[in-house]
């Protein structure tokens, strides 16, 4: 809920000082891309800022981008960011219930109307009228509409919630969709990944907290700071890539000198996110830094989009079935054309 | 589906199939075509047909001395092109990585910097290449329109593949995908324009060789 306290206040209760949030700013502001001169800027702004009401609704999902958020790091300004949001309604983390939480949620909207960021986790079924997912007996899509109504924005988390993720995956048999294809006309953050880098979405945080407006986005509405490139671009592995050195099984010389993984699937090349540089666990390491390569969970269709061991430059196989069949089929049209040159010449 | 992964899925699998179809079609139309009579004896001395067609596969590499005032730059672009084309395509690690998907076979790649040079001397004697065509009166009387939809179906893949290497201009998935659509859409047209000579060059010398062998002719 809106609370009088400023954001400099509670981190000088805490033991933060004004330097200590000059160093957080500086380091946001390198973050978000954005130029050195705004780091006062974001700093004053931070100190005077007030709670900022967020209401996170979870559809289908598997709770795995909000433990990963929870989970994010250690007691920093980071932790105290998330902390001096005021989380006003999550079914997981609430200690509310059944018409409790339905009642929490009303008085939340109606408080802070036109004011709050809405976070959802999860994608939305829309297929026979929503019935795949539903809360309190509404379905995902009429909660996120009428919600989604009164938002200052919409922070889409995960990748489920951005593109329809796992959910969507062929057949998608409940009719899955990302918030961007059911929500116009409100501003929607995408903060894909499964489960989404936490610092990213601090970033926004902060980013919205000091500036009163979302960060700039990139064409699939990600923060450009963190999706503007690709692990690949980033990756430690990549001189290997250019040297042409690779491993080529988990278990042989070149993994154990720790070469590009490209032939072994990894999808770094034409994943964006900000694994490689921000990692993950307070920056202990990312996915292909402990061997594997990268599954591109954050981009649209992952799962579809072939097997996670195949090299981005093979693809799929016509199969020597089909193969022998366009083989057959060929010789037996030269055979034709054969036979009718032969009965011209004669 | 994104278009990568249409690339990378039914759009391979369709170009694979056509161009397998295609070859089929045309190399059985050839073979199945009327052989025509030998009705004169061969000449004194004649060494065997499989070894006049062996010997022209091989001589043909090489012009005769006569020509190569005439021919030697012209001879000199076309090989640094085709010996290029079988560097990128059998030294670049993801053209031996696909390879060694579909047909089990694998060798060691060559260093990419090694090939991204040679694929930019392969680029520049295209291009070399088509100026002469255009702007030698002969050559540019004899050119179709399928030398130069062959020509550029060709040129394509090498420019795509160079600028995905450098990963400049655009992303590396618009460039992954501008190759591999680039590379399909020459799989298609090989079967029936004169990129079809990747499959009969061979066999139209050994021909030839076995033809004029047989006659008596110098190859």
């Amino acid at each position: 809920m809106e609370s009088a306290e400023t954001l400099g206040e509670v981190l000088g209760r805490r033991g933060f000082g004004r330097r200590s949030l000059l160093k957080f700013a500086i380091a946001m502001t390198s973050s978000l891309a954005l130029p050195p001169a705004l780091a006062p800027v974001m700093a004053a702004n931070l100190a005077k800022a007030k709670r900022r009401s967020v209401i996170w609704l979870s559809f289908q999902e598997c709770t795995g981008c909000l433990e990963t958020l929870l989970r994010s790091s250690s007691p920093s300004i980071e932790a105290l960011i998330f902390d001096f949001v005021s989380l006003d309604y999550q079914e997981s983390l609430m200690a509310a219930a059944g018409a409790d939480a339905e009642r929490t949620l009303r008085e939340a909207v109606a408080a802070n109307k036109g004011e709050y960021l809405l976070a959802i986790d999860g994608s939305i079924p829309v297929k026979d009228g929503g019935v795949y997912s539903m809360t309190g007996g509404r379905s995902n899509l009429g909660m996120l509409s009428e919600i989604a109504a009164d938002a200052k924005a919409v922070l889409a988390i995960g990748t489920c919630a951005a593109y329809g993720g796992i959910p969507k995956a062929y057949p998608n048999p409940t009719g899955a969709a990302g918030v961007e294809d059911l929500i116009s006309g409100k501003p929607i953050v995408n903060i894909p990944g499964c489960p989404p880098v936490p610092e990213v979405l601090s970033g926004v945080l902060v980013h919205f907290i000091s500036f009163g407006h979302l960060p700039e986005l990139d064409d699939r509405k990600r923060p450009l700071a963190y999706f503007g490139t690709t692990i690949h671009d980033q990756c430690y592995r990549r001189p290997f890539y250019d040297q042409g050195k690779f491993a080529k099984s988990f278990d042989d010389e070149g993994a154990r000198q720790g070469w590009c993984l490209f032939e072994l699937g990894c999808k770094g090349p034409v994943t964006h996110n900000a694994c490689a540089s921000l990692k993950w666990n307070g920056g202990t390491s990312f996915p292909i830094e402990s061997g594997h390569g990268c599954i591109g969970c954050s981009e649209p269709d992952f799962w579809d989009a072939g097997s996670f061991y195949t090299s981005l430059a093979g693809g799929s196989s016509a199969g020597w079935r089909n193969t022998g069949i366009a083989l057959g089929v060929g010789v037996a049209g030269g055979l034709a054309a054969a036979l009718s040159g032969r009965r011209k010449s004669t | 589906m994104t278009l990568l992964d249409f690339a990378r899925g039914p759009g391979l699998q369709g170009a694979w199939l056509v161009m397998v179809g295609g070859t089929a079609w045309r190399i059985a139309g050839i073979l199945l075509l009327r052989q025509r009579l030998h009705l004169a004896a061969p000449r004194i001395g004649f060494a065997g047909r499989v070894r006049g067609g062996l010997a022209t596969v091989f001589t043909r590499f090489v012009p005769r001395r006569t020509f190569w005032p005439r021919i030697a730059v012209s001879v000199g672009l076309s090989s640094t092109f085709h010996l290029g084309l079988a560097v990128i395509v059998l030294g670049g690690a993801p053209h031996i990585q696909v390879i060694h998907q579909f047909f089990w076979l694998t060798w060691p790649s060559l260093p990419k910097g090694l090939v991204v040079i040679v694929s930019g001397l392969t680029l520049a004697s295209m291009i070399a290449l088509l100026f002469r065509r255009i702007y030698h009166p002969v050559l540019r009387l004899l050119s179709t329109t399928d030398d130069y939809l062959s020509w550029l179906l060709v040129f394509l893949p090498v420019l795509t593949g160079i600028l995905l290497s450098g990963e400049t201009i655009a992303s590396y998935r618009t460039l992954l995908t501008l190759h591999i659509l680039s590379v399909e859409l020459m799989m298609v047209w090989l079967p029936f324009g004169k990129l079809l000579h990747v499959k009969l060059a061979f066999y139209s010398r050994a021909a030839m060789g076995m033809n004029f062998a047989r006659k008596g002719a110098a190859t």
